[in-house]
């Protein structure tokens, strides 16, 4: 551990805007984007599972 | 042998929609752990730069990113040959997929190297000709986003993403080699993998940890993005709506 408190590693030497602005805006783009596909493939399989019960549907309805 | 069945399997979305699940997984535990365990260790356990002191610290986020965004372009341009050469729809779903990480990527090196550059050299953004090549890669991945966006035909909007693409990738070894041609402000590259790194071990261990996990995170973002677009694709098919079942 390179640093003596939680203050001091918050600080980062003065410099403590800087690196917590670049780690914070990187953190926050990962997480969102692992986010936007996870939320993107349940939509999918969402509209897919809709289509299938769909066409399941019309074609027993054509057959009776 | 092997290659050549390989090859003709990644003709057929079905199968690329079920081998990819484990390449998914393993790639997004892989980023998780690495991305964790890189992070904590360059910003608490990684000595402080003599010059720079704990500035120095967003190396660890700058340097994955600029690479990575790179390496993301580069294989855009390798999908935008196979969709040319041999005209294979996956190479068209997998341009598609590189383009949002690929953009996030860029934005996020060229927003941390202005706020590494802010208490370093004085000034958040400077004209220097590394700097401006990254800003022509971002341009590029969005430009070929809009392309994509404004070609309602299938086909033409693949070969007309794919060309430009390819022409794009000239801007790589522009990149990598814009800090010997002009010698302006952005310090030279931290890695090589031909020479032995300037920098002690305590130092680039971290930053090792923090490319590869930043690789595995752009392999699992593009494999997720993949997948959706060919479930999107593959909508009336027999296997698809058998998936769902």
């Amino acid at each position: 551990m390179q640093f003596e408190s939680m203050a001091e590693f918050f600080a980062m030497g003065g410099h403590g805007l800087y690196v917590w602005l670049a780690y914070g805006a990187t953190c926050a783009a990962l997480v969102g984007s692992a986010l936007a596909v996870r939320i993107g493939a349940k939509r999918q399989i969402q509209q897919l599972k809709l289509a299938a019960f769909h066409q399941t549907r019309c074609s027993s309805e054509s057959q009776t | 042998m092997f290659l050549r069945e390989f090859w003709h399997k990644l003709g057929s979305p079905k199968w690329f929609y079920q081998i990819s699940t484990g390449w998914m997984i393993g790639f997004a535990v892989a980023a998780l752990v690495l991305l964790v365990v890189g992070m904590v260790w360059g910003l608490a356990f990684a000595p402080a730069d003599y010059q720079q002191g704990n500035s120095f610290r967003i190396i660890y986020v700058h340097v994955p990113t600029a690479m990575v965004a790179q390496s993301v372009y580069i294989s855009m341009g390798v999908a935008g040959i196979v969709l040319f050469v041999w005209r294979m729809k996956l190479a068209d779903v997998a341009i598609a997929a590189c383009l949002p990480v690929g953009m996030m990527l860029t934005a996020l090196a060229l927003f941390s190297g202005g706020v590494w550059g802010r208490p370093t050299w004085g000034t958040w953004w400077e004209w220097d000709g590394r700097t401006v090549s990254t800003l022509v890669l971002l341009f590029l991945f969005i430009g070929i986003y809009a392309l994509r966006e404004a070609i309602p035909d299938i086909t033409l909007r693949g070969r007309a993403s794919a060309l430009v693409a390819i022409v794009g990738t000239i801007n790589i070894p522009i990149i990598k080699y814009s800090v010997d041609w002009w010698h302006t402000l952005h310090q030279p590259g931290s890695f090589s993998l031909t020479e032995k790194p300037t920098m002690p071990v305590e130092m680039w261990a971290p930053l090792l940890v923090m490319v590869l996990g930043m690789y595995c995170f752009a392999g699992y973002i593009i494999l997720a993005r993949m997948r959706i677009e060919i479930l999107l694709r593959e909508q009336r098919t027999q296997w698809a709506r058998e998936l769902v079942a």
